[in-house]
């Protein structure tokens, strides 16, 4: 019974954190590349809207809908984080606020929420929610079987991005470009790098894995369309980042962490175990706050290897 | 008849508040080293940026190889041959130096073989004499070490044309003796180097032709075998100026010692023992001169001695007060004054206001603060006068530091250090980079600190500056005082192999 809560726990982590590592790993993408986003809720939440929509028209078989309605997602959370990488990259304004006027702007009361009620989507069921899989037959494996082989398809994924994100930051030629994007862009330009490019290219690619994290949320989670259901996620995956010290393998361990305790309420409530729920589901906030209060003085920020050039608009004549 | 491989004409470029470059001409031949001479802030730096790209020209054309060319980004300008060493190291601090010196290359594999890379930056650093690990990661190298690197970056890019915005600032005359035959040998192959530097005798020793910039504008070119030191210094200033050996009208008091280094060891940033047991004295009124090529652990002296870096064992004091390990802010409560290495980022607040930085360092006192709060008007009094007295070329005192041209800079520096009216000053290579009118207020500057009773450890590469200035000359390498002689009729050629470590008591005998 014992060993069995804590498979239930580990099991249910992963897919809680599911969504939160394809947000943050958007997010190291982004920030290795110089720019700051804090309009990951926000991009969040377009993309879960726009997966919704797309579940609800796109028809053919299940797995069509499925992908089509996460490659939706991943355009819609493209396309909002291209707004916000015109604003920062071009006009160069303050990356804080762009940040966060794209999450105020795209977020609960804003954006998403009006395509819900235009779209008419808002409570209602997705015909093909993303389900867990029975990998090989071996879900109900003891213990190994929940955690490993009884997953959505979209947390296969995220190990296999996990992994191709690690090779491509620190073992190929484009990855370490960018990180000297990140690191100093004066170099990069000196050298014949597309400061410009680079930065566009990666905010983008963040925000599509920030969409495809919202449309875990309104496919998988729930699966149903609720205005404002990431419910802070987006800034939990802003912490991960940092928690993962920029590293797409340490943020997956950390979206897990997360997940269990996003999780931790309805797993233990389910069971019978009695313990305040508010408390429970104020866990991950608390621990957010503390991460970023530990890690935010410049001193830990510089050892913890965040890209010296994070938040910093690059302009060539400028000394 | 060589063809000229770059012409620039009329090269116009504006700053807010500067024109750094108000129509300059510049014709480069195929294999020629041509030099590039002039004032801080003649706006050698600037025509430099506009020929790799990196700026572009409000007016004037460029031509290479005959062709006139529009550069967009320095990935043009590299793609047309043509690559610089900045005066401003541009290599990211985390990277390894393999990974530095790849940056940008396109084609390759997907993939980063570091070993085949660290092969070929070996390859390279051996064939130029330019001598640096190739897994190093460049935070932890000196800035005479990091010059190696931004010199191996453009070399392995295969430039046609090769500038070198004061490449010898950082090196020694035997490191750049080397240099020298690098740079020949390549302009023999044809390609073309543009040299800036304001060391008149390197000038007059590597180039072919030499061109001078003031004030924005050129000058006139010269063949360098129809000059001379002398006229390339009043060509620059506009009036001759010379350099002897410094007469003092107060000299050193030996009898009192005000800076005590006692068997100090200490590790540099990779945990490694870089100063062994040090043992040195300052005392009242002297110049000691520690020479030395870069990375024998001058950096780790200065930094141990102003506080900046603990050591592992010894004992440093002021007077009779100890200095407590680490501690930088106890070097200065015991009067230690500090002008490091690399200015823009241990020394100033690059992107605060010349005013800003002039106060950093008495912002406790009386004077520009009260009830801890800072005396604005004070500050800006305080900073005009400092500007006017050492002769700082800014548009107003709440410019950016970063702004300044790589001279201001230092006067910045030096202004701050000197008016907090040290015991000690401990200065690393204080006039790298400026001009001969600037190295000259500095020189003065130093000499009147030691009249006034200063003990003053100059930490330099350059032999002469110390031969010079010194009182005492201390000669570094891997970490320990091989040598220690007085600087009245010191033997520059002993000097000399000591620094490349000969060993000490068989050249004495
Ligand atoms: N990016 C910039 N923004 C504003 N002003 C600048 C910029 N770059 C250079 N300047 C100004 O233009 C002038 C020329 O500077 P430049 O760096 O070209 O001089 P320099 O000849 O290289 O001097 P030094 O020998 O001190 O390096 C200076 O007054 C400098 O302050
Ligand atoms: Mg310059």
């Amino acid at each position: 019974m014992n060993s069995n809560i804590f498979v239930i726990i580990i099991s249910s982590a992963i897919f809680y954190g599911t969504p939160l590592f394809y947000a943050a790993l958007g997010g190291i993408l982004t920030e290795r590349s110089g720019v700051l986003n804090l309009g990951v809720e926000g991009t969040m939440l377009i993309g879960g809207v726009s997966g919704a929509w797309a579940c609800l028209h796109i028809g053919g078989s299940a797995w069509f809908t499925v992908t089509m309605s996460i490659l939706v997602g991943a355009l819609a959370g493209g396309l909002v984080s291209t707004l916000l990488a015109f604003l920062c990259i071009t006009l160069k304004t303050n990356q804080t606020v762009a940040g966060l006027a794209i999450t105020i702007f795209a977020g609960a009361v804003g954006l998403s929420s009006y395509f819900a009620n235009i779209w008419k989507v808002a409570k209602t069921p997705v015909p093909r929610p993303i389900r867990t899989m029975d990998v090989f037959g071996l879900a109900d494996t003891p213990v190994l079987g929940p955690i490993l082989f009884r997953q959505t398809s979209l947390t296969y994924v995220s190990w296999l991005l996990a992994i191709v994100a690690t090779v491509y930051l620190f073992r190929t030629r484009v990855g370490l470009q960018l990180r000297a994007v990140g690191e100093s862009p004066q170099t990069a330009d000196a050298m014949g790098i597309s400061v410009i490019r680079y930065r566009y290219i990666h905010t983008i690619l963040g925000g599509a894995l920030a969409g495809i994290g919202g449309v875990f949320y309104s496919l998988a989670i729930v699966p149903t369309w609720v205005d404002g259901m990431t419910k802070g996620a987006g800034w939990i995956a802003i912490a991960l980042v940092i928690f993962g010290f920029w590293r797409p393998s340490l943020t997956l361990l950390g979206a897990y962490l997360f997940g269990a305790l996003q999780s931790l309420s309805s797993t233990l409530k389910a069971r019978g175990v009695d313990i305040s729920g508010d408390i429970l589901d104020a866990l991950p906030f608390i621990m957010t706050i503390v991460v970023l209060v530990l890690v935010s003085s410049r001193f830990a920020h510089r050892r913890l290897g965040a890209p010296a050039a994070l938040g910093v608009p690059y302009e060539r004549e400028e000394r | 008849m060589s063809q000229s491989a770059v012409r620039m004409t009329g090269i116009v470029k504006r700053f807010p508040g500067v024109v750094a470059n108000d129509g300059v001409d510049l014709e480069i031949r195929a294999g020629e080293v041509h030099a590039l001479l002039g004032e801080n802030g003649a706006g050698k730096s600037t025509l430099s940026n506009i020929l790799t790209g990196l700026y572009r020209p409000d007016e004037g054309t460029v031509e290479v190889d005959g062709e006139q060319r529009v550069f967009s980004s320095p990935r043009d300008a590299l793609e047309a041959g043509i690559g610089m060493v900045h005066q401003h190291f541009r290599l990211v601090a985390t990277f390894t130096v393999a990974e530095n010196v790849v940056l940008g290359e396109s084609g390759g594999s997907l993939f980063m073989n570091q070993d085949e890379v660290a092969t070929r930056v070996r390859e390279l650093s051996d064939r130029y004499g330019l001598a640096v690990d190739p897994s190093a990661r460049i935070w932890q190298l000196s800035v005479g070490e990091q010059q190696r690197v931004e010199i191996l970056k453009v070399l392995y890019r295969g430039a046609k044309v090769l500038i070198l915005d004061e490449p010898t600032a950082v090196l020694t005359p035997i490191e750049a003796r080397s240099l020298f035959a690098t740079l020949r040998a390549m302009a023999d192959e044809g390609r073309s180097v543009i040299f800036i530097s304001h060391k008149l005798g390197e000038v007059m020793s590597v180039s072919d032709r030499v061109t001078v910039l003031r004030g924005g504008r050129t000058v006139g070119t010269v063949n360098t075998s129809e000059t001379s030191t002398r006229g390339l210094a009043s060509m620059m200033v506009g009036r001759s100026v010379e350099f002897e050996r410094v007469v003092r009208d107060n000299p050193a008091d030996t009898s009192v010692t005000v800076l005590r280094v006692d068997e100090i060891s200490a590790n540099d940033d990779r945990g490694r023992a870089s100063l062994h047991d040090i043992s040195l004295t300052v005392g009242k009124g002297e110049i000691v001169g520690v020479a030395g090529v870069a990375g024998n652990g001058q950096r780790e002296l200065a930094e141990v001695i102003s506080g900046m870096r603990a050591s592992t064992s010894g004992r440093i004091s002021v007077g009779d007060e100890l200095v407590k390990s680490g501690k930088a802010r106890s070097a200065i409560a015991r009067g230690i004054a500090h002008v490091p290495e690399d200015r823009l980022h241990t020394g100033l607040a690059a992107s605060h206001s010349v005013e800003d930085n002039l106060a950093l360092k008495n912002y406790r006192t009386s004077t520009i603060s009260k009830f801890r709060l800072l005396k604005r008007r004070a500050i800006r009094e305080q900073a005009t006068a400092l500007v006017e007295r050492y002769d700082v070329k800014t548009p107003n005192t709440t410019t950016p530091v970063r702004l300044l041209s790589g001279g201001n800079v230092q006067k910045v520096l030096l202004a701050r250090e000197f008016s907090a009216l040290p015991k000690v000053l401990i200065a690393a290579s204080p006039t790298r980079g400026l001009d001969v009118g600037a190295i000259e207020a500095v020189r003065e500057r130093l000499v009147a600190a030691a009249n006034e009773g200063v003990g003053v450890l100059l930490i330099s590469e350059d032999l002469d500056e110390i031969m010079s200035l010194a009182d005492r000359i201390l000669v570094m390498y891997e970490g320990r005082i091989l040598d220690d002689v007085p600087a009245e009729g010191a033997d520059r050629e002993r000097i000399g192999l000591t620094m490349g470590g000969s060993n000490v008591q068989e050249v004495a005998k």
